[in-house]
């Protein structure tokens, strides 16, 4: 391989405003995804969708089944649409005013894009943690209490309570706060407050979770924290987990999708991806980044 | 030389030494060729040479300026008294009808002997004038000589410029600030001198309010009454009303404008919902008293109920209107400054997008929403154009909206128009009122930035 796209490669460009590809990344002609993007037992199943910001097109033809109770990977450089797609999931797109979606996404063989379908219902089956730690300017109790409070989880205050709990056990931070779950929730640190984010969205009782880099505001320790957090709940949810980490992708996710500019490269089962990508171009992305 | 000529050329002077402390400058920086060291840029010397000059000259001037005045005065009422002339009783009088005499047909128009004092007093002011002239102007020339002789690349110019910068800023803040200390010790004064003639609790707690006081003994009411409670109570009636309209139009079209509007609508919406604070409140007035009020009293009087012609509820509904864009501007800019991530946060967790508006939105906004709000009452509790058309001069003491009620403001105003001695009780009671109003207002304030300090949910 040459020496120049190595280079590039290992640094993979950042922000909105990403170098021109190389010549020799667009003279690999774009075929159809390589590998299984298809899988039994998916809990989502999208087929042929594309996303538009005005005229602009920032997904291409995605078609990607995602299996239930495990983890999948969304892997690409900066641009590739990793968050668009993702967004579209739990149609938080909806909030922006200028983007459009085609295609069919269905969950549990359920469109929900479908005209009777209620995309606040949607978002609380489908999760979602964000890249920056968002908890309301609440106390730590108020900020896992407001989904459970705003869906009629629960009967009455003690009940709220046990749910609150269990919610910060399983995001793993019940012992750090069990002292000051009154106190602002802002008032914690990253890793606690990403942690907290987690304990809202599971507190809700989502069948999927969808991250957007979740770990990358924060140091190695709260990193490794998340991770493992990540591994227990697949137990109970599907994880859609973006990451510029290929580490995290291989040692989070048991399925890998590779995106590049909008469109979907290639999937399979991460550990091939990462040892035997069938892809030139993930090859590449996936060297790149090794070294 | 005129004021402004003297300060024109002051400003020359200072422009010329900051165009040559800067050539000063560049040239010994050429000369001493260090280019690796970062050096103060030579303009800053051009200004630190300019307002060496400029500023010291100016305060010397307004200085002169200041005394120039009495000093004339005190000359004049000398020669008068050496020339034994009969000055009237009144001698501000006398000066000022000597120096009002601008025009020849004026001077001409004075007796002989005003005549001869007319001529002191010109040739005393021309002497002032030029002295003042002449001790600035070389005050100046010499400060600009001594700045240029003085500046060299050793001058902490940076560091002097910073300081005087400073030292504006801060009397820029510093005139505010007196200002408004001085207002409040005048008005203090007053008060207390108002306090001796009208004692203080029957003021602060009597029930009726007439201030006419008799001009002569035999003349009907003639016993002043001095009672501020229906004032205060026709006060806060009628913001009441207004806050009752203002408050929840204004939030809620704050929440519409950043929340739901498509940035079309909000572009026009919003300016033109800015309109409404900047209607005269004349306009407002006659809206009130021609249009508001006739309307209350038909509905009122189609349901069986008596309504006076002039009403609190009328003008209250008025000045509600006219305040809702305070509140509403000011909403609208925090909510919208509220981050996007809370609002994702909260629609990612399935809440609706009116449950993300009441349960995070507003509690986030909140010191806002409350500035707003804040500002809106203190304009509805300072309206007086209003309440004069449409709610009456009729000092009752009610709660009942549907009747005529006054306010603070309007009684100020009533007592301190028309021709007034200054001294009765009449009009430093104004005085009294606006030391009530302030206090009002103030606690207004401390309650209002308790209430935000408890239950604001601050973001980052
Ligand atoms: N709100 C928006 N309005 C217009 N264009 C957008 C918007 N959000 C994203 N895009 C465009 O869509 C494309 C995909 O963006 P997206 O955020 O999905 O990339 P990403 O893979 O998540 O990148 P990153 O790794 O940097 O987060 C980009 O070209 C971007 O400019
Ligand atoms: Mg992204």
């Amino acid at each position: 391989m040459n020496e120049a796209v190595l280079n590039e490669l290992a640094e993979p460009p950042t922000g909105v405003n990403a170098p021109p590809e190389t010549e020799d990344s667009l003279n690999i002609e774009y075929t159809d995804t390589v590998g299984q993007p298809m899988c039994e037992n998916a809990k989502f199943r999208t087929k042929n969708v594309n996303v538009f910001y005005a005229d602009n097109q920032a997904i291409h033809d995605v078609s990607l089944d995602i299996g239930a109770h495990q983890v999948i990977a969304l892997i690409g450089p900066s641009g590739c649409g990793k968050s668009t797609y993702l967004r579209t999931l739990n149609r938080m797109n909806d909030t922006i005013d200028i983007c459009r979606v085609e295609g069919q996404i269905l969950l549990d063989e359920q469109d929900i894009y479908a005209k009777k379908q209620d995309p606040v219902l949607l978002r609380a089956r489908v999760g979602m943690v964000f890249q920056k730690p968002n908890p309301f300017p609440k106390s730590i109790y108020d900020n896992v209490a407001y989904g459970p409070k705003i869906h009629g989880l629960t009967r009455n205050k003690s009940e709220l309570d046990d749910l609150v709990e269990e919610a910060l056990i399983k995001a793993g931070l019940f012992q750090e706060v069990k002292d000051r779950l009154h106190a602002p929730g802002t008032g914690l640190s990253g890793g606690q407050q990403q942690r907290l984010c987690i304990a809202r969205t599971i507190a809700v009782q989502p069948e999927v979770i969808l991250m957007d880099e979740p770990a990358s505001a924060l140091d190695p320790i709260a990193t490794a924290k998340i991770e493992e957090l990540i591994n227990e709940l697949k137990e109970n949810f599907t994880i859609v987990i973006v990451t510029h980490s290929m580490q995290q992708a291989a040692r989070v996710s048991q399925r890998t999708a590779y995106f590049h500019m909008g469109r979907l490269i290639e999937v399979g089962e991460t550990d091939q991806i990462f040892t035997n990508p069938a892809h030139e171009l993930t090859e590449k992305y996936i060297t790149g980044r090794f070294g | 030389m005129t004021i402004s000529a003297l300060i024109f050329l002051l400003l020359l002077f200072a422009a010329f030494s900051y165009f040559m402390a800067r050539q000063k400058i560049t040239t010994a920086y050429r000369q001493n060729k260090q280019p690796s060291k970062i050096m103060t840029l030579p303009k800053y010397f051009g200004y630190v040479a300019a307002l060496c000059s400029l500023l010291p000259s100016l305060l010397v001037l307004f200085v002169l300026q200041g005394v120039e005045e009495p000093y004339i005065n005190s000359e004049i009422s000398s020669f008068i008294g050496s020339q034994n002339i009969a000055a009237s009783d009144d001698l501000d009088l006398y000066l000022n009808e000597i120096k009002s005499a601008d025009t020849p047909e004026k001077i001409a128009a004075l007796s002989e002997e005003k005549q001869a004092v007319y001529q002191r007093y010109h040739e005393i002011e021309t002497t002032t004038q030029r002295t003042i002239t002449a001790i600035v102007l070389s005050l100046a020339i010499l400060l600009v000589i001594w700045g240029l002789r003085k500046i060299n690349t050793e001058t902490p110019a940076r560091k002097v410029f910073e300081k005087i910068i400073e030292g504006i800023l801060l009397l820029a803040a510093s005139i505010a600030i007196m200002t408004t200390v001085g207002i409040v010790f005048s008005v203090l004064f007053e008060s207390t001198r108002f306090f001796g003639e009208v004692p203080i609790m029957s003021f602060m707690f009597g029930t009726e309010w007439s201030p006419q006081t008799a001009i002569r003994a035999d003349q009907v009411g003639s016993s002043a009454a001095f009672g501020a409670v229906p004032l205060f109570v026709g006060t806060m009636l009628i913001s009441f009303i207004a806050l009752l309209v203002s408050v929840p139009l204004g939030l809620m079209s704050a929440v519409y404008l950043s929340e739901y509007a498509s940035s079309t609508v909000r572009a026009v919406a919003k300016p033109v919902l800015e309109i409404l604070a900047g209607i005269p409140t004349v306009v407002y007035g006659f809206f009130a008293a021609l249009t508001v009020a006739p309307f209350i009293r038909g509905l009122g009087e189609s349901m069986g109920l008596s309504v006076a012609s002039e009403s609190a509820l009328a003008a209250g509904l008025v000045m509600g209107i006219m305040i809702i864009p305070f509140v509403s501007s000011l909403s609208d800019d925090v909510l919208s400054a509220v981050p996007q991530s809370l609002r994702e946060g909260s629609l990612g967790l399935g809440a609706t997008r009116s449950e993300t508006i009441v349960k995070v939105l507003i509690p986030a906004a909140l010191p806002g929403i409350v500035g707003g709000v804040l500002l809106a009452a203190s304009r509805a509790i300072g309206e007086t154009m209003i309440v004069v058309m449409a709610a009456g001069l009729a000092a009752n003491l009610t709660v009942n909206p549907l009747e005529a009620v006054t306010t603070v403001t309007v009684q100020i105003v009533t007592l301190l128009t028309g021709d007034q001695e200054f001294d009765s009780a009449k009009t430093l009671a104004a005085f009294a009122l606006g030391l009530m109003l302030f206090i009002t207002t103030l606690i207004l304030n401390v309650i209002a930035l308790h209430v935000v300090r408890k239950y604001r949910e601050q973001y980052e």
